[in-house]
């Protein structure tokens, strides 16, 4: 390289560095500026991580103290619309979490990284474990430990009466099905791939809840299907999950003609459900299991 | 920077090369560690400062009076937290992460005389996550016992274990009556790669949404998990490679001509492969361990620093170093203040800021 060469180089970098600097000083008086806030400690100012959190919180009256969400927290819309968002539920920022300022820390049991959650248990604000569950037990000790936390015994107990009601008559129109049906819940469904829900999923737990059979029951988890699995599962109903991008819905899928070769599909018994309502396992758990139920067995709905 | 070869014998070629090589470049080698460590101590503090609670280093002296019995102060508390036991240890560890990453990619560009060599050649990176991936999806039923005895530390104990057997697989395959064969370690290397990735992919299929999301998230890198744990448990590695790195700077200068003209020149080649190699994969087992799989770093940054100051190993080394570390400083910075409270994978924040500058720094200089 000529010597112009290197001289110019040198003296890029030497820009480079002395830039690097000024914008370190400059971010330090920022830094200096907006001073760390105090805490209000005579309301209650919550972190929801979790979307059955977020929604018992809603459905307890505790919308409005709730700081900020995760990314899961999508219901009710206005919780991620209106509130900052501190990241995906496993990947949290320790730092971005101090950083809204909350007083209490209501998270779901899978929260994480660790280390994020150890150094959020060291801060100021209280943390809150909330146990994951996806039974109505489970859902009922989601809505204590929450009303616990937040000091709502009293709406606490109501919700957990009126949940308790919800779970009591679904499962007395559960028990008058007679003839299961068997239900294929297609999670995704892209360029021929479509992946579906397996024993050990939320889609499963729900469907057991709507007294339905899983008609994927032999693979676990969410997996891919070649068309030709799903004509031999011979669902007689396909659930096909909203909110998924660039997927199939559920008339689509009906036109696939491996698809339209099973029971499902000759009767049209497809139908897009949305995911966070089926699979949030929140208070609305019931009336997803419902909803299902109303779908698949309409006369026994009606006779309630 | 061509020397005539003429008729001279080859070990006097070689030695008039290095002698050309590192003289003419001695200046601007200087200048280029001077201001990377400006750089660098700069990006240090600006990773001190700036955070998404806003606590700055004008907090110093209350967090200390925290440390030392005033625990009755909130604010003070949270100053401590955020600068002491959140800010600090992740300065550290990026700057681990991020020389450890670049020196190791200048060692292995070194050794093999390869532009595009990266530490994956040695199969540290695929057997550190096929290591980690088994113990994210495994923690709860086949691996529980390795989960439970190490809790929150297994996963980078496990990585950083995948990483060195599989090197140290790699180079037993390839050893051959105590030398190295340098084309089956790279051959050997894509295989291993290749069945560390199909086993990886084995255990991804078969795992649930949330185990393959906590996957997909380290697979693209992050300093959220720093601790003070982490940094006692990457110290060692940092101090090893500090001490290393000088006594490897002439072995790597010689092998930048082929290992006979390193021979030549009366560098120990077989030793030296041996000793590159290891200490490229406990780097990178190291880094991986702690921050997951961190990519860009390890090509780009060498090739930055040869751009500017040529190939000798004896600015080319330090340099990538403090630049490796300043890089990622700065990456992390900005992954985790620009969609505060949360944050973005450091990878892809690395990638998007450096990648059109190290392309115009390419296209520009009319080299690689």
């Amino acid at each position: 390289m000529s010597k112009n060469q290197t001289s110019r180089t040198a003296r890029a970098s030497w820009q480079a560095a002395t830039f690097v600097v000024a914008l370190a000083l400059a971010m330090l008086t920022i830094g200096h500026t907006s001073d760390a806030r105090a805490a209000d400690k005579s309301s209650l100012r919550i972190l929801s991580i979790g979307s059955d959190v977020t929604e018992i919180l809603y459905e307890l009256g505790f919308g409005d103290q709730i700081v900020a969400v995760d990314t899961t927290s999508q219901y009710p819309p206005e919780a991620l619309e209106n509130k900052p968002n501190v990241g995906y539920m496993r990947a949290l920022s320790p730092e971005g979490v101090l950083s809204v300022g909350a007083n209490l820390i209501l998270a779901s049991a899978g929260s994480g990284p660790p280390e994020t959650i150890r150094a959020l248990k060291a801060s100021s604000a209280r943390y809150v474990e909330v146990p994951a569950g996806k039974s109505a037990e489970g859902i009922l000790t989601k809505v204590e430990a929450i009303a616990a936390a937040v000091d709502a015994s009293d709406a606490g107990a109501r919700l957990k009466d009126k949940l308790a009601a919800e779970f009591k008559k679904l499962g007395q129109t559960a028990r008058t099905v007679t003839k299961k049906k068997k239900v294929l819940f297609v999670l995704n469904a892209t360029g021929g791939r479509i992946i579906v829900g397996g024993a050990g999923t939320s889609a499963d737990e729900i469907l057991r809840l709507a007294a339905a059979d899983n008609a994927a029951a032999n693979v676990t988890g969410f997996k891919p299907l070649t068309t030709e699995s799903v004509i031999a599962m011979a669902p007689d109903a396909i659930i096909v999950m909203k909110g998924g991008r660039g997927g199939l819905d559920a008339a689509e899928l009906g036109r696939v003609p491996a698809i339209r070769l099973t029971p499902a599909g000759k009767t049209g018994e497809l139908r897009d459900m949305s995911g966070v309502f089926l699979l949030g396992f929140g208070p609305r758990a019931p009336k997803a299991a419902a909803s299902l139920i109303a779908w698949l067995y309409p006369e026994r709905a009606g006779s309630q | 920077m061509a020397v005539d070869r003429g008729d001279m014998p080859r070990h006097a070629f070689a030695r008039a090369y290095l002698a050309r090589t590192t003289f003419k470049n001695w200046s601007v080698g200087a200048r280029l560690l001077i201001g990377s460590g400006v750089a660098l101590v700069a990006a240090a503090f600006a990773s001190l400062a700036i955070g998404p609670t806003g606590i700055s280093l004008f907090a110093i002296p209350q967090a200390i009076g925290a440390m030392f019995g005033n625990t009755d102060d909130v604010a003070a508390l949270q100053s401590r937290l955020v600068l002491f036991d959140l800010r600090l240890p992740r300065t550290l560890i990026g700057m681990f992460v991020g020389a450890a990453l670049a020196v190791a990619g200048a060692m292995m560009q070194g050794l093999f005389r390869n532009p595009l060599a990266d530490p994956g050649l040695v199969g540290v990176s695929a057997g550190a996550a096929l290591a980690a991936i088994a113990t994210i999806a495994l923690g709860d039923s086949l691996a529980a016992f390795w989960v439970n005895a190490l809790g929150i530390y297994a996963l980078p104990v496990s990585a950083f274990l995948g990483g060195i057997i599989t090197t140290t697989l790699l180079m037993i395959v390839a050893g051959h009556s105590g030398q190295l064969m340098m084309g089956t370690l790279l051959l050997a290397g894509i295989a291993f790669g290749a069945l560390a990735g199909a086993a990886s992919g084995l255990i991804a299929y078969a795992s649930d949404d949330r185990e393959l999301r906590d996957l997909t998230l380290w697979s693209m890198g992050s300093l959220t998990g720093s601790s003070w744990e982490k940094v006692a448990a990457v110290a060692p590695f940092a101090l090893i490679i500090g001490v290393a790195i000088p006594s490897l700077v002439r072995a790597l200068n010689g092998l930048l001509l082929g290992e006979a003209e390193a021979y030549h020149l009366g560098i120990d080649v077989p030793r030296a492969k041996l000793v590159i190699i290891a200490i490229t994969a406990a780097a990178v087992g190291a880094a991986v361990a702690v921050a997951g799989v961190i990519g860009f770093v390890g090509i780009v940054v060498p090739h930055f620093v040869r751009l500017i100051a040529g190939p000798d190993h004896r600015v080319l080394l330090p340099a990538t170093a403090l630049i490796g570390a300043t890089v990622i400083l700065a990456a992390d910075v900005v992954a985790r203040t620009i969609v505060a409270p949360s944050e973005l994978p450091i990878g892809i924040v690395m990638a998007i800021i450096g990648a059109p500058i190290f392309l115009h720094l390419v296209l520009r200089r009319g080299m690689l």
